[in-house]
């Protein structure tokens, strides 16, 4: 009981409460619990997830169920900057995969890893909506347009 | 804003911004939609703003910052009104000569013109574009007529007029037999029409009942729902109130992808101003219906395109499918009668009634007069993406031929190549090879030929395509995307994926592709729902045009396309190779060597094969060869 105290007072546990109390402590809100959450830390904690469930009432399980079913939702920290690069079929076909290959060389990770230095996250994503600039890469919401493998190394320079 | 508490008032208030809407007012229209976004319409829009009040023209001529224009590829678009002068690329350092040349002096600035791709003249006015003009932009065109944040932008170009009138006549069996008569089929893919689904749940038992917008695009390729919810949001929400009001329900939900924040925030913006007016809430004008409507935003999944799926979703559960012998109309979200239709189709009833049907079945193909399945009415938005000229939104009337999009629209394919396919519907559809070029483009003859309509991704792929990689592409897609519930479409796909892969990596052996026939049969007839039972396509497809490549991969370890990368090596052509050596500086694994101004060479055991050569070399000298470097002798040694 003791421990469970501690976790509430925790400053991080209280910006998940009060994302929970935004959405008025309903079940059918948990995805967007969940994206606040992420949004918050970048990342799912599991004290967070623990926190959830036991606010909600729910079994911890559908939780975790929820935050592993949905490609959005990651439980492992992402680095600072986050590199999606769209592999939707579009970009696929001008490409992309060679981009995806040369940011894996470059970096020494596999998507959807993440830097041990927690500088780069790396992602291949299924389709920006950008379609006609392909291949699009998106760090940190800023638009890269018609990526070619050569122009990866002044990017990841850039930041 | 004013709230308005009855027709008369909103009459009223829509006849007053109707005349103060200027058609030659003069008016900067910059697309701010993702695309253009993406390639710096921001910094123009404040070089504009800037420029304008240093002129002291910020009262004369007004920017009006508008969704997508469609033309993303040519971005950040700008047109300059009452003229018509589109600018294409335009950069902020642009921005003065605009003003003093074109807003003040109606000069035209002829480096920032469109130039067609096919004839290479340059095009002054939007309308003169081949790739707008062959389009009927009913829909769309109204993107490029309004600010996305101003309802009063929406309602002086007619907005909300329809539903004005469909609460004043308090008619809504009238509404369900427009709409039916219309023949308006589901524009998410199915092409389920629209008015029978809405008559279903009227019918329905039970006193709370919902209508959804299913707004999670997820189809790779695909991106019109998009930049309809970020260029005319109202159009979505009103045709929702009219559905509502219809079916009989007073809750409406919008399940809208977490990759489109900037739709997110357009929507919730539109609800909000709808709300002040009085067009969402309580007693809409006056005429006692009340509408609430919520947003949800998708967690990435893309099975939740799946009516049932999406339902389950938006209760907060994981996004699996059920069975459907009881319909969504009867029994859906939260086991109430719920109406789901797609932004495109919520966003073709207000036109529909504004227009009237007569107006609406003149466009397209068949007779929908007697049966609502007898034809495809309307136009539909693709986005034409991939190796072709002109990419972006289309919206062209049903029943145009593929070749009339591709070439005509198009402008025809990227770099000179030759044509190969076109790959329609997403992950479900399938690829249409040249010799169906002409085909009429609607729901019935798509699905004839093996692929379908889908949510409108047209990707265009030419002779540098590999269609087995193409097929592996989209199994590895689905694999991923599958939810795993049921064990046909979660074991088949991944088995169907496995095969592709390793035909792609060299693998392939004699019978594999009756392997895949037989897997392809299995998984659609027994999967649980039409993610599964769609997933073979395009094995199928690629399997039927393309089985030539199939063969050239398994049986002569050849990449034709040279695309996959176990199945080529790259050459340098000695001929015009210069010996610059900037491939040599470039290659990541030391594989080209060679003196300076003397031709060079790629060693082809330590080539990985990334490209990067191939976009460092001036003169296109490096060559992708299909077939394994040195096969023949590798299987003599074998051997």
């Amino acid at each position: 009981m003791e421990s469970a105290t501690l976790l509430t007072e925790s400053p991080e546990l209280e910006k998940v409460e009060a994302i929970i109390e935004k959405h008025h402590y309903e079940e059918s809100a948990l995805i967007g619990i969940l994206q606040d959450v992420q949004k918050e830390f970048n990342y799912l904690p599991g004290t967070a997830l623990k926190h959830i469930a036991r606010q909600l009432a729910i079994p911890l399980n559908r939780v975790y169920n929820v935050a592993t079913f949905y490609r959005a939702f990651t439980l492992k920290p992402r680095g600072k900057y986050t590199i999606s690069v769209c592999l939707g079929t579009a970009c696929h076909v001008r490409g992309g995969k060679k981009v995806v290959e040369e940011l894996e060389r470059r970096l020494g990770i596999k998507a959807p890893d993440t830097t041990d230095d927690r500088k780069f996250t790396l992602q291949a994503v299924n389709c920006l909506g950008a379609c006609a600039l392909g291949p699009v890469m998106v760090i940190n919401g800023e638009y890269h347009s018609k990526v070619s493998p050569k122009m990866v190394e002044k990017i990841l320079k850039s930041l | 804003m004013k709230h308005l508490n009855d027709f008369n008032e909103f009459k009223q208030w829509q006849d007053g911004l109707i005349k103060s809407r200027d058609p030659n007012a003069r008016t900067i229209v910059l697309c701010g939609g993702t695309g253009c976004k993406a390639t710096g319409s921001k910094p123009v829009a404040e070089a504009i703003r800037e420029q304008l009040n240093s002129y002291g023209l910020a009262d004369e001529v007004a920017l009006r910052i508008t969704g997508c224009h469609g033309f993303c590829e040519k971005g950040p678009l700008m047109v300059v009104q009452p003229e018509g002068v589109l600018y294409t690329g335009v950069k902020p350092e642009d921005i003065p000569e605009i003003i003093k040349e074109t807003v003040l002096n109606k000069k035209i600035i002829e480096r920032l013109l469109y130039i067609d791709p096919v004839t290479n003249n340059k095009i002054t006015y939007e309308r003169d574009v081949p790739f707008y003009n062959k389009q009927a932009r009913m829909i769309f065109g109204d993107n490029g007529r309004i600010d996305p944040v101003k309802i009063e932008d929406y309602i002086s170009i007619g907005g909300y007029q329809a539903l004005a009138k469909t609460l004043a006549e308090n008619n809504p069996d009238a509404v369900i037999s427009m709409i039916k008569k219309s023949g308006l089929r589901g524009r998410g893919g199915g092409g389920f029409p629209t008015g029978v689904k809405w008559e279903s749940c009227r019918k329905a038992h039970g006193n709370i009942k919902y209508v959804i917008c299913n707004a999670d695009e997820g189809d790779p390729g695909a991106y019109a729902n998009r930049s309809l919810l970020e260029g005319n949001p109202h159009s979505v929400l009103e045709g929702m109130i009219i559905g509502a009001f219809t079916v009989g329900a007073n809750v409406g939900y919008i399940y809208i992808r977490d990759e489109y924040p900037l739709a997110v925030e357009l929507f919730i913006n539109a609800i909000r101003q709808a709300e002040q007016c009085g067009l969402v809430g309580r007693n809409i004008l006056g005429s006692g219906f009340d509408f609430v409507m919520n947003i949800n935003r998708g967690g990435g999944a893309f099975v939740c395109g799946e009516s049932s799926a999406l339902m389950a979703s938006l209760e907060g559960k994981i996004g699996e499918p059920r069975a459907k012998y009881i319909h969504m109309v009867e029994r859906g979200l939260y086991e109430r009668p719920s109406c789901l239709n797609n932004v495109e189709t919520w966003a073709n009833v207000p036109l529909i009634l504004n227009k009237g049907t007569d107006w609406f079945t003149k466009i397209g193909t068949g007779d929908v007069s007697q049966n609502p399945w007898g034809g495809s009415k309307g136009t539909k938005i693709f986005s034409l993406v991939g190796k072709v000229n002109n990419t972006g939104l289309v919206e062209v009337p049903m029943g145009m031929t593929l070749r009339e999009i591709v070439f005509g629209i198009g402008g025809g394919i990227r770099g000179g190549k030759k044509f190969k396919a076109i790959q329609t519907g997403g992950p479900s559809g399938g690829c249409i090879p040249e010799k169906l070029l002409d085909l009429p483009v609607d729901y019935d003859r798509l699905t004839q030929a093996g692929s379908m309509m889908g949510s409108g991704g047209m990707i265009v792929v030419d002779e540098n395509t590999c269609m087995v990689d193409i097929a592996a592409y989209f199994l590895n897609f689905l694999k991923e995307e599958s939810c795993g519930k049921c064990v046909p479409c979660r074991e088949g796909i991944g088995r169907m994926h496995e095969i592709l892969a390793n035909i792609c990596e060299g693998y392939g052996k004699d019978g594999d592709i009756e392997l895949l026939e037989e897997l392809a049969e299995t998984v659609r007839d027994s999967s649980l729902c039409q993610l599964g039972a769609t997933s073979p396509n395009p094995v199928l497809t690629t399997l039927k045009y393309f089985r030539d490549e199939y063969e050239a991969h398994i049986k002569n370890q050849k990449c034709p396309a040279g695309v996959c990368k176990a199945l080529i090596h790259y050459k340098i052509d000695a001929q015009s190779c210069k010996g610059c050596s900037a491939c040599l500086k470039s290659c990541p694994s030391e594989a080209i060597a060679g003196e300076k101004k003397k031709p060079h060479v790629i060693d082809p055991e330590k080539c990985i094969r990334c490209g990067v050569c191939i976009d460092t070399c001036k003169f296109d000298s490096i060559r992708i060869i299909p077939g394994r470097y040195n096969a023949a002798q590798k299987l003599k040694i074998t051997n």
